[in-house]
């Protein structure tokens, strides 16, 4: 924004306070995701600067906190690194099963949560839907109740799911299946809220015209409505798979020591000793978050030039 | 959708003939009737497609947060396991003094408990109305082979706090499954030997002034946010689209980022060896011996809460500050306006849907936060959560649940607030 031509000199120096203000707050926002990054890279097991880092020096950075990563919980970290150390790595190092238990839990949980969520957003979008400002507002709950609550609630729920029926089963705990739908119910409302944003410029009367010349609903639904609406569907799948795979309360509750998850595992390292192989973990998570907010935001563009609403 | 199209030549029928009555469709049917079937056709496809998932959160949501809080009033921990005193309790009035009948039913219990090994499981209940009576009733069950009658006697020989007021009045209390004493216990408040209700010792309130200080906490940490996020979203909603664009990328960008990393980030920024500090000696701003402590106290969960939530302030703020037409301010400007006036009359009250959403949803989501205090608050940073969290580890379920319903009550009146000023429909993300 450029400053008027009649401004004042104290309106001037507002302005320029202004700006540096505004760089201040971004760079709030910002610098603590960029410092991890470099600090990953550290030759010595310190969370500052040393010195050889601020100089350049190659011998200040290493890549030693990855391969911590990679060798904590292996039978033989210091064998040869031949394919019998892989094959080790894969199946023992605890970052390794705590990255598979992520996606495994995050994959299913997106799923779900995605097919639900989109069924549920199109009848919510039909004008005609009864009770849709409650019914919204039940499914939007999740994001607003404190997780604290939901994982105790989880947590009793799932020693006897059966309770409701009056009877005995299974437990749901230190399940996959009990981690999954835990999962599921925290990425819905994202779905929801993204989907029926999508939906909200979705223009109703080609529906109609595809049936008119003659389309079943379930052709129309893929033909017409799943090409238009999906970059929304794609974001809401993301918002949810990130939620999961962000999440660490839940699994803290009802998760057994076969479903350790990433977050899992940072919150046991930032809470004992906190070491720089957190670090690294924390950079490849924003590398990954990067990647998630470009996907989104090409997502996002894509769909608005669909739908005709062009940026001012 | 066959109806609607059918209806429309018979209706222009209808017209022309202008002698029917009614209306009717093309078989015969009276249009209002075949309108509304219609209509509850659609009404039934739009509430289907939402049926399964509505099922899917009733099933693994609200049910098990209905379960969870019936535990806050409902306790068999005492009533279940010792019937007998249960009975006399309900028999004889609040004040009546124990006979031995009480002492007898007592014993009885006893007996049965030290069979089934359920003396812990009722003394829990009864500790949680008048603590270290847990003890009390594991010592007298393994001794319950020496209840001989005189009853009264043989409680006594086994300690002597059987006769006392207060713990009768506990186990009265403990007698009936339903109660409300875990929400009292979570108001500070305890019922006295009488049965009267009193605030505990000055020493021993801690909850509600732990939900006081959540409530403080969590309105500065919106006001900081709304401060820092007013500029921010103004800038970005006046400058070009192009540009304003890449600067959101910031924004999003912690957005998009995993809590745990945003948490680690400022514990490696704030700690005594941290980023900060070395860069406020280097700086020559304080010693090497006086390095700050911004982190593990109330000060990191603040800091690092603001960081958190700050792009839950911006964005509700941008896309209301997006759509103010500029015209207006250099309408007020070219009218004789100063900056501030102008800002103050013209600008600012149109910011106000923004600044409410805004404000609102950081301060729900603060009110309840658990991960950022738990991992930087060290011991003053705790939030009521984090008392929720710590009853439950110590498996004091019903204490928890009593404060999770408090809680939660005052997060849904925040949300059903937030629904009608806002409306969940403009909640957004990104």
């Amino acid at each position: 924004m450029a400053l008027p031509i009649y401004a004042s000199p104290l309106e001037r120096i507002w302005h320029y306070t202004y700006l540096v203000l505004c760089t201040a707050i971004f760079i709030f926002l910002i610098s603590p995701i960029l410092v991890v990054i470099p600090l990953s890279f550290n030759a010595e097991p310190y969370f500052t600067f040393t010195e050889a880092m601020l100089t350049f020096d190659p011998a200040g950075y290493s890549l030693r906190w990855y391969d911590a990563l990679l060798t904590l919980g292996m039978q033989a970290p210091e064998a040869i690194r031949d394919g019998a150390w892989w094959s080790d790595m894969w199946e023992n190092s605890t970052w390794v099963r705590a990255a598979k238990n992520s996606i495994i839990v995050g994959f299913w949980a997106t799923i779900l949560a995605t097919v639900l969520g989109t069924l549920a957003a199109l009848g919510l979008s039909r004008p005609e839907m009864p009770y849709r400002r409650v019914i919204m507002a039940i499914l939007i709950s999740p994001m607003i109740v404190p997780i604290i609550i939901i994982a105790t609630g989880l947590f009793f729920f799932y020693s006897n799911p059966c309770s409701i029926i009056g009877t005995e089963c299974g437990r749901l705990t230190s399940t996959y299946l009990g981690v999954i739908l835990a999962h599921t119910t925290l990425g819905i409302p994202f779905v929801i809220i993204t989907v029926t944003a999508t939906l909200s410029g979705f223009d109703q009367s080609l529906i109609r015209a595809s049936a008119s010349l003659g389309a079943s609903p379930s052709r129309t639904f893929f033909k017409v409505v799943m090409p238009l609406i999906l970059p929304g569907v794609v974001s809401g799948a993301l918002f949810a798979f990130v939620t999961s795979f962000d999440e660490v309360v839940a699994v803290l509750f009802i998760a057994g020591p076969d479903q350790q998850t990433i977050p899992r595992q940072m919150w046991n390292g930032i809470r004992e000793a906190i070491s720089p192989a957190i670090l690294a973990v924390a950079t490849i998570l924003v590398v990954i978050s990067i990647c998630l907010l470009a996907t989104v935001e090409l997502l996002r563009r894509r769909s608005e030039r669909l739908r005709g609403v062009t940026p001012h | 959708m066959a109806d609607l199209t059918a209806a429309a030549p018979a209706a222009a029928a209808a017209a022309t003939a202008a002698s029917a009555a009614t209306l009717t469709t093309a078989d015969g049917r009276p249009l209002k009737a075949a309108l509304a079937a219609a209509q509850a056709r659609a009404k039934r496809r739009a509430f289907l497609l939402v049926a399964p998932l509505l099922a899917f959160v009733v099933l693994t949501f609200i049910i098990p947060i209905g379960q969870m809080l019936d535990r806050s009033f409902h306790h068999d921990g005492f009533s279940a396991n010792a019937p007998a005193v249960s009975a006399w309790f309900a028999e004889n009035a609040q004040g009546t003094e124990p006979d031995e009948a009480a002492y007898a039913a007592l014993a009885e219990d006893f007996k049965a408990m030290r069979e089934n090994r359920t003396a812990g499981e009722a003394g829990t209940r009864v500790n949680y109305t008048l603590p270290e009576t847990r003890s009390l009733f594991t010592k007298t069950a393994r001794n319950a082979d020496d209840l001989a009658p005189p009853f009264k006697e043989a409680f006594l020989a086994i300690d002597d706090r059987w006769d006392d007021a207060a713990v009768w009045q506990a186990m009265r209390s403990s007698s009936s499954a339903y109660t409300a004493d875990f929400y009292l216990a979570a108001l500070d408040m305890e019922r006295a030997e009488d049965g009267s209700i009193r605030r505990v010792e000055e020493n021993g309130r801690i909850y509600i002034y732990l939900f006081a200080k959540t409530f403080l906490v969590s309105a500065l940490i919106t006001l900081i946010c709304l401060l820092l996020a007013f500029p921010v979203a103004h800038l970005l909603a006046t400058l070009p689209m192009a540009k304003a664009n890449l600067l959101m990328i910031l924004v999003l960008l912690p957005f998009w980022t995993s809590l745990l990393v945003r948490t680690t980030s400022w514990i490696v920024l704030l700690q005594g060896e941290g980023v900060v500090n070395e860069l406020f000696i280097a700086l020559g701003l304080i010693g090497a011996e006086g390095r700050l402590q911004m982190i593990y106290n109330q000060l990191g969960t603040i800091i690092v809460m603001t960081h958190v939530l700050l792009p839950f302030m911006i964005l509700p703020l941008y896309s209301v500050m997006r759509v103010i037409p500029p015209s207006y301010a250099r309408a007020a400007r070219s009218l004789g306006a100063t900056s501030w006036t102008t800002f103050r009359r013209i600008y600012l009250p149109q910011t106000l849907p923004g600044i409410g959403a805004g404000s609102l949803l950081v301060f729900i989501l603060a009110v309840g936060y658990f991960i950022t205090p738990a991992l930087v608050g060290g011991a003053d940073g705790q939030l009521i959560s984090n008392l929720i969290d710590f009853h439950m580890k110590n498996s004091n379920w019903s204490m928890a649940a009593a404060l999770s319903a408090m809680l939660l009550a005052g997060v849904l009146v925040l949300y059903w607030l937030y629904d009608r000023l806002v409306g969940i429909d403009n909640l957004k993300l990104g």
